[in-house]
């Protein structure tokens, strides 16, 4: 490849001769659009395929001979009549919600504090402190179910979904705080000098300035948490044992799967349902989804 | 803002009540704040943390306390096949899935760091797979691996006829493993694809500039200027990765649960099944405790491109 083909692609498309136009839109379609495309099409096709299933009959669902098995005939609302009727999906669901509210209020209070001290109050070792947080960040669930479980059992929450609203923030804190850190240093400080000069006390500050102006920041770190605790699923599993304190992609899993002959059309309709919440949430925030990734990242 | 809150904050100081002052008070403040956190991360994960470690040296089972055994769990791990099996299994999985996801990530961050319509729908669009739930998305795989109703296996057998039999992806061990690490490096994509776009769009667009001036080719601007900025961001991304990779634990406990014939566990799923399902809590701990010296190797990483960044690019620069 040399400097003279690879220069229309980087310049501004206005600046390329005409003569060079229709070679240089060839160019982007073969280099841009089409791996984009592929890009696009892969990433979406299993999102594609559950919603498509869990509308379709099981006549469908077995029969690629006689049906498109990429389109539906004859769409059906049974898996989702059966999930919400004869299962105790919806049970699952406030489940779901309420612990993902909890641990998301719960996480939020705390890092929030959490951020503040140590990026407004400015003790001695509070870089080690911060530290030590994004250090607990790295510590996998997967390396503490097996202790965590003793303990819940110890604090007598065994099949409490209690257990998951404590044991959530040992991953929501760390990130919601560097994320809150990373806020709390846009707000310029001679906002808080003066109101410390006006006599206000520090928790007024942190209520009044520092809290509006870090709005967006708790929005992103609030949905962030959200997301993360709903799909959660290790500890959900490891910790909950009846059927009727499962969260969803717990109990879809371990529910609905029965027997050797699966529903798919039932199974993928629970996944479509359990994955709307986020989705819908996400479609919401999006901007704030973006930057609390790349910004937590930055951090 | 000021203005409006002065009466208010004037009345507080006239009559400061002695708990007032004691919020003021900056250590008690700082000890306040902290407490939350500190305490839900000392309780929930330093104890069990340690908890584990020490776990991992007895013989604890559901219902029993365990005594002391030293390294007899690790001893004995050590001459377990399927353990090593896991083992095998963790790495191979890391490293195919890390490379898959980087390269694709990489890439499709390039793509997105181009001007077209519509760039941020599509942004938005592609994180879809990391938003949505593992496990339900998981589920979607499982359904597609279908030995019977494969969607992938109906496109090359009954539209391009390129094959003559269905595709068996979890019937036998390495098509299932690869069949997990498809789905990994699906998951993972996106995340990889936005925040390296993050970093992407940090580079200063004088830097190509000048090196375009210079006669420096596509690739050559890619290889000098791209990739060397992108290092500290991608040494994070790519630990982040890792460790989380090398510790997954849904995807295959969602489709294929280790099966078949134990081929595809993981560390986690193995540690799942011996401590949780089996009830031997301290082989399993033992289990999760030999993942912690690939964590900290993944660590170590990201230390040392923390600090190379530092290095290339001042103190300040945050």
């Amino acid at each position: 490849m040399t400097d003279t083909v690879a220069q229309p692609a980087v310049a501004d498309a206005k600046a390329v001769p005409d003569t060079m136009a229709w070679d240089s839109g060839l160019r982007r379609l073969m280099m841009i659009y089409l791996p984009l495309g592929c890009f696009v099409l892969i990433l979406l096709f299993p999102f594609y395929w559950m919603a498509i299933t869990s509308f379709k009959p099981n006549a469908e669902l077995m029969n690629y001979r006689e049906h498109n098995p990429f389109w539906i005939s004859s769409p059906t609302l049974a898996h989702i009549k059966h999930l919400l009727f004869d299962t105790a999906y919806p049970r699952w669901l406030w489940t779901t919600m309420l612990v993902a509210i909890g641990a998301t209020t719960l996480s939020l209070i705390a890092s929030t504090l959490a951020a503040y001290a140590i990026e407004r109050l400015r003790f001695r070792g509070s870089p080690y402190v911060g530290l030590g947080i994004y250090l607990a960040y790295l510590v996998p669930p997967s390396i503490l179910f097996i202790p965590l479980a003793t303990v819940v059992v110890q604090f007598g929450l065994f099949d409490s979904p209690l257990a998951l609203i404590l044991v959530y923030p040992t991953f929501l804190v760390p990130f919601c705080t560097w994320l809150l850190i990373g806020y709390f240093k846009s707000i310029p400080y001679e906002l808080e000098e003066c109101a410390l000069v006006d006599g206000a006390t520090r928790l007024q500050i942190l209520r009044r300035i520092t809290l509006p102006l870090a709005v967006p920041g708790l929005i992103s770190a609030g949905i962030f948490s959200f997301t993360l605790s709903w799909n959660e699923f290790i500890y959900a599993l490891a910790f909950i044992q009846s059927g009727a304190n499962k969260t969803v992609p717990v109990a879809i899993l371990t529910e609905l799967v029965t027997g050797d002959v699966y529903q798919w059309g039932a199974l993928m309709a629970g996944s479509l349902l359990g994955s709307l919440p986020v989705a819908i949430f996400y479609s919401l925030f999006v901007d704030y989804y973006v930057s609390s990734l790349t910004g937590a990242v930055k951090e | 803002m000021s203005v409006t809150t002065l009466p208010t904050l004037a009345l507080a100081r006239r009559q400061p009540s002695w708990l007032a002052r004691l919020f003021d008070y900056k250590p008690f403040l700082i000890v306040m704040c902290l407490a939350p956190a500190i305490g839900l991360l000392t309780v929930f994960l330093t104890y069990p943390l340690g908890l584990g470690i020490w776990l991992a040296f007895t013989d604890t089972t559901i219902g029993r306390k365990g005594i002391f055994v030293g390294f007899e769990n690790f001893q004995y791990l050590l001459t377990d096949s399927l353990w090593w099996n896991a083992v095998f299994y963790s790495v191979v999985y890391t490293a195919i899935a890390t490379f898959g996801k980087f390269a694709l990530g990489f890439w499709l961050a390039l793509l997105l760091n181009n001007h077209f319509p519509f760039k941020s729908l599509l942004r938005a669009i592609i994180l879809m797979p990391w938003i949505v739930p593992t496990v339900l998305s998981a589920l979607a795989f499982w359904w597609i691996y279908d030995p019977q109703f494969s969607i992938i296996s109906y496109l090359l057998v009954d539209v391009l006829h390129w094959r003559t039999t269905n595709i068996d992806f979890l019937g036998s061990p390495w098509p299932a493993r690869f069949s997990l690490i498809a789905a990994n490096i699906w998951r993972g994509i996106p995340f990889v694809a936005i925040s390296l776009l993050a970093g992407l769009q940090t580079i200063s667009p004088s830097l190509y500039e000048a090196a375009m001036l210079d006669g420096a080719s596509a690739w050559q601007r890619f290889r000098y200027i791209t990739f060397p900025m992108m290092m500290p961001i991608l040494a994070i991304v790519m630990t982040f990765s890792i460790i989380f990779t090398f510790t997954d634990f849904q995807l295959v406990y969602a489709i294929t649960r280790g099966g078949p014939g134990n081929s595809t566990h993981l560390l986690a799923t193995l540690a799942f099944q011996r401590g949780i399902a089996g009830g031997e809590l301290g082989e399993g701990a033992a289990i999760a405790v030999s993942m912690i010296p690939f964590l900290v190797f993944a660590t170590l990483f990201s230390y040392f491109g923390l600090a190379r960044r530092k290095w290339q690019q001042g103190e300040s620069n945050d």
